[in-house]
């Protein structure tokens, strides 16, 4: 297997990796794959409930360096987007801006659900401690 | 030439290879098991046998043909030597998986009245398991024998497995990915007692571990020389000749090469090759297995000593010299293949093999997925040096540790989480 520059990139200077607070009700927690498909991602993110914007965003990922660079870039990707504009992330981007080969394309499709499972994680808080204020955004995203 | 091919070293400049500064070159060749780099000595044998020594073996009429033929007997009788057998007992083929087919399929269609059950175990190499599947197509039955957490078979499931109709056993002799040695010798008294044809897949154990086809009562070896620092490209087959005297249907028909079994002209260069990789094993194969397993033995050592949850598969007491299969848990095979990059090892990780299922031989073991994914399979050889045992450790420690910082499952591990009670999230598999 060749690896494309920028997943090689990602794979030796990894952007954001480490944890946030889970019980932080600002911060969302995506956990995805399964460890005997050969891939988990966490991505977490911490989101400004005043602006919605994603303020910062770490992952940890174990997986192939695929996986790695997929997750890498979607935190990179999701800071300083507001929630919505990063629900709108596709995986298909990821695929070619790490120039993916179709056996790696899962990769990107597991960030993309990681970016999805944080954002409904953060969402289900919000909607715990302000119930109203997460109304409005969830109308928002709609 | 021969003075040129005295100093070459095994591996060149072509792979890539360049001096680091502790005078390693780089990259590191580890992956013996898939296959290893010609001896120099094995080369200077072939030489004179693709330009001036060119004759065509079976020619009888000229000295042409009895120079070939004469570097061919001699190879026969080095290998031979080598397992015990005589030289009439060893057929020249193309390599490891044409043997095993023609093992296999020789015997089922030799010994069809007699009857059509085989018996093989699940962590065969493939040129064992696909041949056998495909001729349970035809009528065949096949028995897989499941394997023991050390990788052995157990031999009560073999006896309990031959019947009256059972023609054939197939058991490799030492397991490419894992290394571990079947009882061989176990294996053939019970088929002899039992009148059964015992085949044993014995590429990556001959000239790593003592074979004898009369001590071990075998009846029909496979043997390739690109597994012992010989060439690509030649292979061989031990059939008994006496008792009990085996025969086989051929899969090449032709003009009758090889006692009928093997037709073609033979590969005469990459015959001299394998008979003279398998007469420095001979010679050199007692102190060289010491060599492998002390060096084995180190970087184990030196990676276990150093990392937590590593673990080897396999039985470690009946293994290869040269072999180390280990799982580094929380850390999937091919990104810790990219973090070693410099180093050529395999991995049973799905992402590294084109069906993307982790290795079946580590299912077998009842290694869990997870950490089949996990592992990397070390093939130390006769070219390794203890400078270079050292480097591959200090990587793998290295990149294990800067992986694991980046696992949520080790962090998970360390926060006390069972890893089995998580219910996964796995939509995009």
């Amino acid at each position: 297997m060749s690896y494309s520059d920028k997943v090689i990139d990602h794979y030796n200077n990894p952007r954001n990796v480490g944890s946030m607070d889970k019980k932080d009700a600002d911060v969302g927690t995506g956990l995805v794959g399964a460890p005997e498909c050969g891939d988990v991602m966490k991505l977490q993110i911490k989101v400004n409930p005043q602006t919605n914007v994603i303020e910062d965003a770490k992952f940890k990922t174990f997986g192939c360096g695929s996986a790695i660079a997929s997750s890498s870039l979607a935190t990179e990707w999701v800071k300083g987007k507001t929630v919505e504009e990063a629900l709108a992330i596709k995986n298909t981007e990821i695929v070619k801006e790490l120039a993916l080969p179709p056996v790696k394309i899962h990769c990107s499709v597991l960030a993309e659900d990681a970016i999805r499972a944080a954002i409904g994680d953060w969402k289900k808080k919000q909607e715990a401690v302000r119930p109203a204020a997460a109304q409005t955004e969830v109308q928002a995203a709609q | 030439m021969s003075t040129d091919v005295k100093t070459a070293t095994p591996t060149s400049q072509h792979n890539g290879q360049h001096a680091n500064p502790n005078g390693i070159k780089l990259p590191i060749y580890m992956d013996n098991h898939a296959t290893t780099p010609m001896d120099p000595r094995v080369l200077e044998e072939m030489l004179p046998y693709f330009m001036e020594k060119f004759g065509n073996s079976a020619s009888r009429n000229h000295p042409f043909g009895w120079v070939a033929e004469e570097a061919v007997e001699l190879s026969r009788e080095r290998i031979a030597k080598l397992i015990g057998a005589s030289a009439k007992e060893i057929i020249f083929t193309s390599g490891a998986t044409e043997s095993d087919n023609l093992a296999i399929k020789g015997v089922a269609e030799m010994y069809r009245e007699k009857g059509n059950h085989i018996i093989t175990a699940v962590t065969e190499h493939k040129a064992v398991l696909d041949t056998c599947k495909h001729l349970e197509k035809y009528g065949f039955r096949v028995t897989y024998l499941p394997v023991q957490k050390s990788g052995l078979i157990d031999l009560d499931d073999l006896k309990r497995a031959i019947d009256d109709k059972t023609i054939l056993v197939t058991i490799m002799a030492a397991n490419n990915e894992i290394g571990v040695l079947q009882p061989i010798a176990e294996i053939g008294k019970l088929c002899r007692e039992r009148g059964v044809v015992f085949h044993t897949d014995a590429v990556q154990a001959i000239g790593k571990v003592p074979i004898d086809v009369n001590k071990m009562n075998i009846d029909v070896a496979s043997i390739t020389g690109h597994k012992l620092y010989g060439p690509k490209g030649a292979g061989a087959l031990y059939v008994r000749r006496k008792n009990p005297r085996v025969q086989l249907v051929p899969l090449i028909d032709g003009g009758g090469h090889e006692r009928g079994m093997r037709s073609g002209t033979l590969n005469v260069p990459g015959i001299a090759g394998l008979g003279k990789a398998c007469a420095i094993a001979q010679e050199e194969m007692p102190q060289e297995s010491i060599k492998m397993a002390a060096m084995r033995d180190r970087l184990k050592h030196s990676i276990m000593s150093r990392l937590d949850e590593v673990y080897v598969n396999g039985s470690e007491e009946h293994r290869l010299p040269g072999n180390l299969n280990i799982s580094f848990a929380y850390v999937e095979g091919e990104s810790l293949l990219m973090g070693i990059n410099d180093i050529a090892v395999s991995s049973g990780s799905a992402c590294t093999s084109a069906t993307l299922e982790p290795s079946y031989v580590l299912k077998a073991l009842g290694t869990g997925d997870d950490l089949a994914h996990s592992s990397i399979r070390f093939g130390i050889g006769r070219f390794n040096t203890e400078a270079e045992i050292d480097y591959v450790a200090d990587r793998v420690v290295e990149t294990v540790t800067r992986l694991r910082e980046l696992s949520p499952l080790y962090e998970m591990a360390k926060e006390g989480v069972d890893l089995k009670s998580v219910k996964w999230a796995a939509e995009a598999h």
